[in-house]
Order: structure tokens, then sequence, then C-alpha cells
């Protein structure tokens, strides 16, 4: 139930809550900008043409595209699973999902070195087949699946309780196999908050930095992403250029942004909302 | 609905143009030969301009083109990298202890000190103070550091060469102030690690929380470092030489594991011994590191106090990298006994 804002205490909050925003959200994003233009456009685009820069975005955009991907199906076959049927230790995989929200992206990072490094237990079988994982590009790709794995999985499993299964049993007993129920009644049902978990992921897979920074190694042009970039170019004395790629992440980030709510809006207008 | 898929459109439009505008980066000329050199913090404007220089070398004496990917990062951190399985050529690091690590994980061969001249260190260097302009606080030497209410800015030397450095000079200056008292030398560096405001992992993250973002009064630096400071912030710095100090000796190795594997060791041989040209000595000058090859070093005495009294780390005060790392260094070592207390 809501209220004018008469009162004198929704005033405050909505003063405090409007001022926090300015300085702790506007001011740093218009400080980014103001920085990055402060040497004029022609530097900006320099900044933003450089080669380092171009092989930066694009080792972003595929780990990125990777961890959409991947997760996007184990998500679906995951909230799939622990929604429709019953097994052991479905509470645990439940529980499992959530381990790269709670796990500091340090650690994961320092986990995959453990793993797949030279003194990793994996190590002799990657040499045996020649195959770089840390300090190359599947590393940057696998550190970023393992830190945005639980978004798809976490916005569609309350989708698909919401909704119970009725509609497909039914649809069973009509004798629709596996793909048509899927493709005529699951999935309509669940393609917002699809899309909507994507563009989450999407979000966090192009900021992801700690988990990132461990396995890059920094070696530039090669396993430098985006906001691995951002730092080393900061600590050549770079500023404008360090601000100048911080702005395309920013830029992006406000794309996201607009592309979720106009989902979320599409949602509510669809089906009464089941996305949180 | 139909808003709905213009949106779709207008996404695939934005993305299809991001994947586009990436294309052309793809396309560039792949170099014939590949050089990774995993170096430590202060090194990055050194080896952006060395690498130009060595690439035109490189053309000019084998017609082959090359190319060197750089990272950059504490030494020790950057040698636990290679140690990981961080596949570099070459190392170029802070200290010698460092590249012993990698050494003894088995990927460089023993002996590779004697490789290259001058105990593998193309360029020396030492530990100054930078202080803000005017020197507000009159940080002359070594004892001033711990009054009240000085603030110090110095790297971790759990991670940072450049901070161990720092550790062994003000320990050296202890040394002899207290004519080789341990326990005042102790007390004394306990004190100046109390007056830390903060501990970054590398020597480029300290000078940056330095000047940058204003902490400290005093950054205990790398003479390289300090220099480039004062370069890059005309009149805010000066650069403090305290009355002892401590020769820095950076060295370089080929990762001989890698290099076999890659076929790269002519080129990696050949990127190393060209560090000790005169062209490569004078790079090393103008970036601020003090050429190891005399001749070289006096063109630059104008800008390098030659005379600073250095103490160097296999000083009987010290007995070399292997004693300093397990006596100060590692776990439970002094370092942390004092750090910690």
């Amino acid at each position: 139930m809501r209220t004018k804002a008469n009162t004198w205490t929704a005033r405050a909050l909505i003063g405090a809550s409007v001022l926090f925003i300015l300085v702790m959200l506007a001011l740093p994003l218009a400080m980014i900008l103001s920085e990055a233009l402060h040497a004029g456009w022609s530097a900006y685009w320099k900044a933003i043409s450089d080669s380092y820069t171009l092989k930066a975005a694009h080792l972003t955009l595929t780990a990125t595209a990777a961890a959409v991907v991947l997760n996007a199906v184990f998500g679906l076959a995951a909230a799939w699973a622990i929604t429709r049927f019953e097994f052991p230790g479905k509470r645990l995989l439940t529980t499992i999902i959530d381990i790269p929200f709670a796990v500091s992206p340090v650690i994961a990072g320092l986990v995959f070195i453990l793993t797949f490094g030279r003194l990793g237990w994996m190590n002799p079988i990657l040499t045996a087949y020649d195959i770089k994982i840390v300090f190359a590009t599947p590393g940057i790709v696998i550190a970023t699946v393992f830190i945005t794995f639980p978004f798809v999985a976490r916005e569609i499993i309350p989708v698909l309780e919401a909704r119970g299964n009725d509609e497909e049993q039914a649809a069973a007993l009509m004798g629709a196999g596996f793909f048509t129920i899927f493709r005529k009644i699951t999935f309509p049902h669940i393609r917002w908050a699809l899309l909507y978990s994507v563009i989450l992921c999407t979000a966090r897979a192009m900021g992801e930095f700690g988990a990132v920074s461990v396995v890059s190694g920094h070696l530039r042009g090669k396993t430098n992403t985006l906001p691995l970039h951002v730092e080393i170019l900061y600590n050549e004395y770079q500023f404008t250029a360090a601000f100048a790629v911080a702005s395309l992440l920013a830029a992006a980030a406000i794309v996201i942004l607009v592309a979720r709510n106009i989902v979320e809006y599409m949602v509510k207008k669809e089906d009464g909302g089941h996305v949180r | 609905m139909k808003s709905l898929s213009r949106f779709f459109s207008f996404f695939l439009a934005l993305a299809t143009f991001f994947a586009a505008s990436l294309f052309p980066a793809t396309f560039v000329p792949a170099a014939e030969l590949e050089l990774t050199n995993v170096s430590y913090d202060p090194t990055r404007e050194l080896y952006e301009s060395f690498n130009k220089a060595f690439q035109k070398h490189y053309k000019a004496k084998t017609g082959k083109n090359i190319s060197v990917v750089q990272s950059h990062g504490g030494s020790s951190k950057q040698a636990r990298a290679v140690i990981e399985g961080n596949a570099a050529d070459v190392v170029t690091l802070a200290l010698a202890y460092d590249i012993t690590a990698i050494e003894k994980a088995g990927l460089i061969k023993a002996g590779w000190q004697k490789s290259f001249p001058n105990n593998s260190s193309p360029y020396t260097s030492t530990i100054v103070f930078l202080v803000r302009k005017g020197n507000p606080k009159n940080l002359k030497d070594w004892g001033d550091l711990i009054r009240d209410g000085v603030g110090i800015i110095t790297p971790n030397p759990k991670t940072s060469g450049g901070a161990r450095w720092n550790y062994l000079a003000a320990w050296a200056w202890a040394h002899r102030q207290y004519k080789g008292d341990e326990k005042a030398v102790k007390d004394f560096i306990a004190k100046l690690f109390k007056r830390v405001l903060v501990l970054d992992t590398g020597a480029r993250g300290s000078t940056n929380t330095f000047v940058q973002n204003g902490q400290g009064d005093v950054l205990l630096a790398w003479e390289n470092e300090a220099y480039l400071a004062l370069k890059e912030q005309k009149g805010k710095f000066e650069i403090v030489t305290p009355g002892l100090s401590i020769l820095a000796e950076p060295p370089v190795a080929i990762v001989d594991s890698v290099v076999d594997k890659r076929g790269s060791r002519e080129a990696a041989t050949e990127y190393l011994h060209y560090l000790y040209s005169d062209e490569g000595q004078r790079i090393a000058g103008q970036n601020f590191y003090r050429p190891s090859n005399p001749v070289i070093a006096k063109e630059f005495g104008d800008r390098f106090d030659l005379k600073v009294n250095l103490v160097t780390v296999d000083d009987p005060i010290f007995g070399g990298w292997n004693k300093v790392q397990s006596v100060h260094f590692n776990d439970g070592g002094v370092f942390d006994q004092i750090y910690t207390r």
C-alpha cells in the first residue's frame, strides 16, 4: 500500500536516498566521463581505438559471450532438474549453485590456479595434450563462467516453482514429447526470466575483476580484459586513457540497465510478473 | 510486442557493431616471433621504449619481425605466476631471490646469474625518499622517518621486490647507526613499519597511493620510480637521498624450460643481451635506471648521485639473498615478528 510522500518521514527518507545515490553513484559516474574527456575527443578516441584496448574488449566480449551461453544452457538444465524431478541430493545441488555468490572471486581464481596451473593436479593431462588454461583465454572464460553461474538458475527456479507442473503433466498425458513440452509450455513461461538473467549475467561478466585478475597473468594484448586494462592504464600514469576505457564499461552497463528495465516492464505486462 | 522486436533489433545491431569493430584487431598481420617478458612493477615505461628499440634491432639483424608481450606486477607475485605456469620466455624481476624461486621450481637452470654480465643485472637502482614539495616534515635521513606524525608509504615486503630493498636499506642504515646492536635495529624497523599508512602489493601501487591519492608524507621508492613521479607531476614532489642506501640489482634471466619448448632461446638471448648494448643502456638511463656500463652511466652523471653511499645485499650484515630471505622475509621471519608485534 503506497501513500503520497507528504509526511515528514517520507520526505526525509527520499532526501537521504537521493543524496546517497547522487554522492555514491551519480558523481563517480560523472567523474569518469569528465576525466575521460578532459583531454578532448581526439585523446578519447585514441585511447579507445588503441590496439591493446581493442584486444581487451575482444577478450571481454568473448568471455562474456561464453559465460552467457554456457550458463544459460547449464542454468536452464539445473533449474529444470531441480523444479521438475525428485532426486537424492537435490537440496545440496540447490546450495552448490550459490557457491560462486558466497566465495570471494580471488579465492575462485586461486582454485583454478591450483587445479589447472603448472603445479595443479590436472597439469600432467593438460601438458600431455598441450592445452593451456590458466594464463590464457580459456582460464579467463572459466573464471567468468564460474563467477556468473548462479544467475540463470536463480532466476528461473522461482518462476518454474510458482507455475507448478500441471500443464506439463497434462501435455505429457496427451502424448507430447520432451522437446514439445519444453518448447510449447515451459519455455514461454520462463523466456522473460531467462532474458532477465542473461542480462544480469552479461553485466557481471563484463565487469569481473578479481577472479580474472588471478588467472590472467596480465599479459598485455593476450590475457587482459577491459577491467584489467583500466587498472594497467591507471598504473601507467595514462589517466585519460584509463577513464576512457572505464567509460566504455560504464556505457555498456547503462545499456544493460536500460535493457533490464525494458525486460522487467515486459514481464510485468505479460503475466503479472513472476520475476523478482 | 512490436516495441519488443524493435528493442531486439536494436540490441542485435549494437552487438553486431561491437563485434564488427573488433575484427580489424584480429586481422593485424601477426609478427613472426613473439617473446613474453614477465617483469616487475616500475619497469613499464622502460620496457615499452626498450621493446620498440629491440624490434628495430632484431629486424635489422635477422630480417625477422618480433613482438614482445609485457606483464607487470609485484616481483614475487610475478615469479609465483611463472612458477604456476605463466609462460614467460624471459623474466626481468626486482631481485635475484625471485628468480632463484623460479630456478628452484625447475624452470630455470642453476647458474643463471652468471649467464649475463654484472650478475645478470643490466641496470641498477637504489632506494630514495620521495617527499612533498618543500619537504614539509623535514625528512633528511632514515632516522627522521620514525618521528611522531610522519606517515610512510611503502609496498609490502612479502609481495614486492622494491619493498624488500626498502626494508634492507633501512636495516643497513640502522645497523650503522646503532653500531650493530640487533635489538636497537629491530626496534627501529618496528617503529618504521608502525608509521606505514598503506602497504600495497607492488611498487607502482604505492606510488599511486602517494602521488595520486595524496596519502602519507614520504614514499620509500626505487630511485627510478621517484624520478618518474617527478617527471609525471612536475613541481609537486622532491627527492631526498638518504645518507646510506642499498645498491639494488634487478636481474634478468631466460626461462629455460619455456624457451626450449617454444624454440625461442635465440631470440630471448638476443633480447637480454641487447639490454647491455649502448642503446639498451641509454634507454635504461633515460628511464632513470642506473646503467651498469660505467661509461654510459657517466653520461647520466648529472641525473644520478653516483657517489651515494650504497651497501649491497652481499654485505656481511645481510649475507646474500638466500640468507636474507630466510632470516627476514619468510613466514615467521624477522619482518613477521616486527610487523605483528
